[in-house]
C-alpha cells in the first residue's frame, strides 16, 4: 500500500475520537450547506415553472387573410427568442374563455357575436423569459400591420424578474456564507489534528522528510474525512427531504432532491474542503518547524 | 566535514548573541564533545548544524552544505546525511522500535523490500535485536535512546549529532550509550555530542570544545585546528 495512504489510515485509527469529531463537524457543516442548496434548488424550480407561463400574445385584426397570418407565423417562428407559435382562432378563444373563466360562463353563453379576436400566442425560450426580451418581441410584432394589440403581462413579468434577482442574490450571499463557515469550521478541526500530531511532524522533518511527504498523509486524511462528512451530510439531507415530502410541505410544485450529479458535487465539495483545509493548516504549521 | 567560520546567532527576542563569532573545524572520523553550562550555546551550535536555525552572520558548512543559504526544500537532503539524537529520544509513541527506525527510511523514499533487513541490522548494532517489536513505553530510558540512535544511523550518515543523549539516563545506561557512540565513531562516523557531564568528558579522552556565553573558550585540539 502506498506509504502516504497507509500513514493517513494509521492516523485515522490512532486518533479515532478526533477523527470522528472531524467527520461529524464536516458532516454538519455540509448538511447545512446541502439543506440550503435543496431550498435554493426547489425555489429555482418553482420560479422556472412560473416563468414558463410568460407568453406574448398578438391580437389580430378581424378579416385578416389566413395566408397572410400563416406567412407571418413562419417569420415569427424564427425569432431567436421564440420557442413556439400557436394560432388561436376567434372560436378557439371563445371556447377557451368559456372553459377557463367559469364565473363568466353565462355571459359568454348569451353572446350573439363573439367579441374575442383571433390571436397568435408565442412561448419564449427559457433564457428569454424576462420583461426586456418579451418587450422586444412585442415591439417586433407591432411591426406587422395585421396586429392590433400585443400583451405579455408586463407587470407580473417585471415582478418575476425582480423576484428572480432577489432570490439569486440572497441565494448567492447565504450560500457563500455557509460555505465560508464550513471552511472555517473544517479548517479549525483539521488544525487541531495537526497540532495533536505536532511532535510526529517535527520528527518527520528531523529524519529528512520533505514538506510534501509530511503534508501527504494529512491531505489524504482530510480528503477522506471530507468524503465521509459529505456522505453523512447527504444522508441527513435525504432524511430531512423525505420528512418534508411526507408532510406535503412544498411550494405548490413538486419538490425534488439532488440529482446524482448534484449529489456528487456536494461530495466533491466535501472532499475539496477536507483537502484544502488540511493543506492550509499543515502548510501554516510547517512554516514554523 | 563541519566548519564554522566566525558564526554568530542572535534570536529576535534575545539581547545577547546565543553564539558569538565562533570558528572551528571538525574533520573526518572525529569524536567531539561540546561542553558548557546550560545556555552556553551548545544546542544552538547543533541546531545550526542541522539547519534548524540559520546563522545571523558567518558561514556554517556541514557535509558540503552551506547552511546560511540553504533553501527550505534542500533541508531534507542535508538531514538525510545526518543522524540526530536528543536527550528526550523523540520516538513515535504509537510505533514499535522497529517501526520507529523503519520510519526514517520510509520518509526518505528507500526501497520497501530492503527496509526490514536494514532495520534488523541497525537494531542488532545497538543491541536491541530482541526488542524490535516493543513500544517505546515498554523500554527503559537507555533502550529508548538506543532506538533513537538506531534511527539516526539507519541511513548510514557520515555525521551523528547528539544533544545531551545521556542527560536522562542513569550511570549504567550512560556508559552503554556512550560506548555505542564510540563504536559508531570507530566505524568512521563523525560524532558531535553536546553534554554537560564533565565526568564523562574527562574520562573519554576525546576532543572537547568548551562553550561559555556563546563563545568557544577552549578547544582541546586547538593546535590541530590551527594547522588545518
Amino acid at each position: 500500500m502506498n506509504l502516504i495512504t497507509r500513514e493517513a489510515l494509521l492516523s485515522f485509527r490512532r486518533t479515532r475520537t478526533l477523527s470522528a469529531l472531524s467527520v461529524t463537524t464536516i458532516a454538519f457543516a455540509l448538511f447545512v450547506t446541502g439543506l440550503f442548496g435543496l431550498v435554493a434548488l426547489n425555489l429555482r424550480g418553482a420560479l422556472r415553472q412560473v416563468a414558463e407561463r410568460v407568453q406574448v400574445i398578438a391580437f389580430i385584426k378581424r378579416e385578416t387573410p389566413s395566408q397572410q397570418i400563416t406567412a407571418a407565423m413562419s417569420d415569427i417562428a424564427v425569432f431567436p427568442e421564440v420557442l413556439s407559435v400557436q394560432y388561436v382562432s376567434e372560436t378557439q378563444a371563445l371556447e377557451r374563455a368559456q372553459r377557463e373563466l367559469t364565473e363568466f360562463q353565462d355571459v359568454y353563453k348569451d353572446l350573439e357575436v363573439n367579441p374575442l379576436p383571433p390571436s397568435i400566442e408565442l412561448s419564449l425560450k427559457p433564457e428569454f423569459r424576462d420583461a426586456r426580451h418579451a418587450a422586444a418581441v412585442a415591439d417586433r410584432l407591432h411591426g406587422f400591420e395585421f396586429v392590433d394589440e400585443v400583451k405579455f403581462g408586463q407587470d407580473w413579468v417585471q415582478r418575476l424578474d425582480s423576484l428572480r434577482d432577489i432570490a439569486g442574490l440572497v441565494g448567492l450571499a447565504i450560500g457563500l456564507a455557509f460555505a465560508l463557515v464550513s471552511i472555517v469550521i473544517i479548517g479549525v478541526t483539521i488544525r487541531i489534528t495537526v497540532l495533536q500530531r505536532e511532535r510526529e511532524i517535527h520528527i518527520m522533518r528531523l529524519v529528512g522528510a520533505t514538506d510534501w511527504f509530511v503534508r501527504g498523509p494529512f491531505l489524504v486524511e482530510g480528503a477522506i474525512k471530507g468524503f465521509l462528512g459529505g456522505t453523512v451530510a447527504l444522508l441527513l439531507c435525504a432524511s430531512v427531504f423525505a420528512a418534508f415530502r411526507a408532510q406535503r410541505i412544498g411550494l405548490g410544485v413538486g419538490l425534488r432532491f439532488f440529482s446524482p450529479g448534484e449529489a456528487f458535487l456536494l461530495l466533491l465539495f466535501g472532499v475539496l474542503l477536507g483537502f484544502g483545509g488540511s493543506l492550509v493548516s499543515v502548510s501554516r504549521h510547517l512554516r514554523h518547524v | 566535514m563541519i566548519r564554522f567560520s566566525k558564526v554568530s546567532k542572535r534570536y529576535p527576542t534575545g539581547t545577547d548573541a546565543a553564539v558569538d563569532e565562533v570558528s572551528f573545524h571538525i574533520g573526518r572520523g572525529e569524536f567531539v564533545f561540546l561542553t558548557g553550562h546550560s545556555g552556553a550555546g551548545k544546542t544552538t551550535i547543533l541546531k545550526l548544524m542541522f539547519a534548524e536555525e540559520r546563522p545571523t552572520s558567518g558561514e556554517v558548512r556541514v557535509s558540503g552544505f552551506g547552511i546560511g543559504g540553504l533553501r527550505r526544500e534542500e533541508v531534507p537532503r542535508l538531514r538525510r546525511r545526518l543522524g540526530i539524537v536528543f536527550q528526550d529520544f523523540r520516538l513515535l509513541e504509537a510505533r514499535t522500535a522497529a517501526e520507529n527506525v523503519a520510519f526514517a527510511l520510509e520518509v526518505t523514499g528507500a526501497r520497501a523490500d530492503g527496509i526490514p533487513a536494514r532495520v534488523a541490522r541497525v537494531l542488532d548494532q545497538v543491541g536491541l535485536a530482541m526488542k524490535a517489536e516493543a513500544l517505546p513505553r515498554e523500554l527503559s530510558g537507555g533502550e529508548q535512546q538506543r532506538v533513537a540512535i538506531a534511527r539516526a544511523l539507519v541511513n548510514d550518515p557520515p555525521v551523528l549529532l547528539a544533544d545531551e543523549p545521556t542527560g536522562n539516563l542513569d550511570e549504567r545506561a550512560t556508559r552503554g550509550v556512550f560506548q555505542l557512540l564510540c563504536d559508531i565513531n570507530t566505524a568512521g562516523t563523525v560524532v558531535v555530542m553536546a553534554t554537560h557531564d564533565l565526568d564523562l568528558v574527562r574520562h573519554a579522552n576525546k576532543r572537547t570544545l568548551e562553550m561559555r556565553d556563546g563563545r568557544v573558550v577552549f578547544d582541546s585540539a586547538s593546535d590541530a585546528t590551527e594547522s588545518w
